[in-house]
């Protein structure tokens, strides 16, 4: 691997990051398998990318993007707590819905970014070269987010949200609507998953409406890999590791398309069939060590 | 002060496995009531507790707590006037939470919860000096993750997360029955010290007919939805588990020649 490519590849763990902070605060801390986050990072994206070719500050660009994530979210939580669908299902039907209003909101299945000030111009118009320019960027938001998260999880209506996903009954007896939780936890992680496609669009040049297919197992992977390597004694440990845990998945996936065995290469479309595998080991390991060891 | 007028209510209304679980039950609590309630397994105790608690809605009947009619409140917004102590230890805390923010969780009960701080610094010293009370060295553990504590150590936790802001009543679900009996008559001296000590009106249930003639100032015995005894004062005082057994079968048995009348 080149260190081109390995810069590529932090790039992407840093952007993708975010949305895996996201993925974290539902998957890990609600409780909530929560599978809009296909719909909703192409949602950021052509929010984002719409805005910016109708004029909108790129910056501002983001905001709405991150609203309409945190939209979408609500949409799932709601289905989900008011009208008692399956966490699962509710999302699955969010983001297949979503795939028809992003169509709708590019009008059409992509939209591209030529042309256009994006949130990097500001800083390669400085004299920094583009592939640093990416780094500093995604860096500066996924730390922003990281430790905005961080000090939220720590506020009283973070612990809220953990204690929701931990303990609904003990939450509730302490006065606490759960139903109204879940809706603000599942709608953040949207609104970060969102900003997160929001900025991938603007760094590659164009928002597409497929770009969403397999962000959520993406995510799971990134967040199984850094509980694994980086641990999660502590909630701010648990977020540092999710942005880690992304950025380690991101190289480990850049390896595996370099690799070459005899005539056999990985395609970039294998990696749906790589992850997909990564994250079935991972979950079925524990159980498969716990049967070794009891014989 | 807490008022049951008229509660009925039924599970699976119109199926064939249709339960009678509150036969038209009229209570009242005064202020300071120390009350056990026993009953065999199906006799509606924990019905009744669920629905002081907000768990369900009664199918008719009023509920009211400190003079505020709470028939329609969810359970969450009753939470603010209820604090519950369930038979599973693990009930009663949030096991990923430290500690100190089960503390500070509880310390918010039916309050407002914003962006300051979950864990005040100022807090701590406070939940240090009450955790002192159990004994039982939890309070140099404040950091630590309540998932790490034992059955008993957790009960404790939540029997003083219970009273850390003073309920109107005090729903104890059976809260020792899943501990072994050491633990649980430390739990149980809590419970007592606890209740008495801030004067809470309290509602405890227990399966144990000793425990439930030794604690409190009020005894009901409830069956099949109603209550069959009530007991206070000296008529309380004075009560032995062979009285209550044979009040137990008494009852039962004038159902039963009711009954065998009707079918003759």
């Amino acid at each position: 691997m080149t260190l081109y490519a390995a810069l590529g590849a932090v790039e992407q763990g840093l952007v993708y990051g975010i949305m895996v902070i996201g993925v974290y605060l539902t998957f890990r801390i609600l409780d909530f398998p929560d599978l809009t986050v296909d719909g909703s990072l192409p949602l950021g994206a052509a929010i984002s990318a719409v805005a910016i070719t109708s004029g909108v500050n790129p910056y501002l660009s983001l905001l709405l993007a991150m609203a309409g994530g945190f939209v979408a979210g609500m949409v799932t939580a709601i289905l989900n707590t008011k009208f008692k669908i399956l966490h699962l299902l509710a999302s699955i039907l969010t983001m297949i819905a979503l795939y028809s209003i992003n169509i709708r909101i590019m009008a059409g299945p992509n939209i591209a970014l030529l042309g256009v000030d994006t949130v990097f111009d500001a800083v390669t118009r400085l004299g920094i070269p583009a592939h640093y320019a990416g780094l500093l960027i995604f860096g500066t938001f996924a730390g922003l987010v990281l430790g905005f998260i961080i000090w939220f999880m720590g506020t009283e209506l973070g612990q809220a949200i953990l204690a929701t996903g931990d303990n609904p009954q003990m939450i509730t007896s302490q006065g606490v609507n759960t139903h109204l939780v879940i809706i603000l936890g599942v709608g953040l992680s949207n609104g970060l998953v969102a900003l997160s496609g929001a900025l991938v669009a603007q760094n590659q040049g164009a928002a597409d409406v497929g770009m969403g297919l397999g962000t959520i197992v993406a995510g799971l992977a990134s967040v199984i890999i850094g509980e694994t390597v980086f641990g999660c004694q502590t909630m701010a440990r648990a977020f540092i590791a999710a942005l880690l845990g992304s950025i380690v998945y991101r190289l480990a996936v850049a390896l595996a398309l370099g690799l070459q065995l005899g005539h056999f290469r990985f395609n970039p479309s294998d990696l749906n069939l790589i992850t997909a595998v990564l994250v079935i080991g991972a979950l079925i390991t524990p159980n498969l060590k716990k049967r070794l060891i009891a014989r | 002060m807490i008022t049951l007028e008229n509660i009925i209510k039924y599970f699976h209304k119109g199926s064939v496995n249709e339960v009678f679980a509150l036969n038209n039950i009229n209570l009242q609590l005064d202020e300071g009531d120390f009350v056990t309630v026993i009953g065999s397994n199906g006799a509606g105790k924990s019905t009744l507790q669920n629905c002081i608690a907000g768990g369900f809605f009664p199918d008719s009947g009023k509920i009211s707590i400190a003079g505020r009619d709470v028939t329609g409140w969810p359970e969450y917004k009753r939470a603010s006037l209820i604090s519950r102590v369930f038979q599973n230890p693990l009930l009663g805390t949030c096991p990923s939470a430290t500690i100190e923010q089960n503390m500070a969780i509880a310390g918010l009960r039916g309050k407002r919860r914003g962006l300051a701080r979950g864990v005040k610094i100022r807090d701590r010293e406070r939940f240090r000096g009450e955790l002192r009370q159990l004994g039982l060295g939890l309070e140099d553990r404040l950091l630590d993750k309540v998932g790490l504590l034992s059955g008993g150590q957790r009960q404790a936790l939540t029997m003083l997360m219970a009273t850390m802001i003073k309920p109107e009543v005090l729903l104890l679900d059976e809260h020792v029955a899943a501990l072994d009996p050491k633990t649980a008559g430390q739990i149980l001296g809590l419970t007592q010290e606890i209740v008495k000590g801030r004067k809470l009106t309290t509602l405890m249930i227990t399966h144990n007919m000793k425990h439930a003639i030794s604690f409190g100032n009020r005894l009901l015995m409830l069956h099949q939805g109603r209550v069959l005894l009530d007991l206070q004062g000296p008529e309380k005082d004075n009560l032995t588990v062979t009285d209550l057994l044979e009040q137990f079968y008494k009852a039962q048995g004038e159902e039963l020649a009711l009954d065998s009348l009707l079918l003759a």
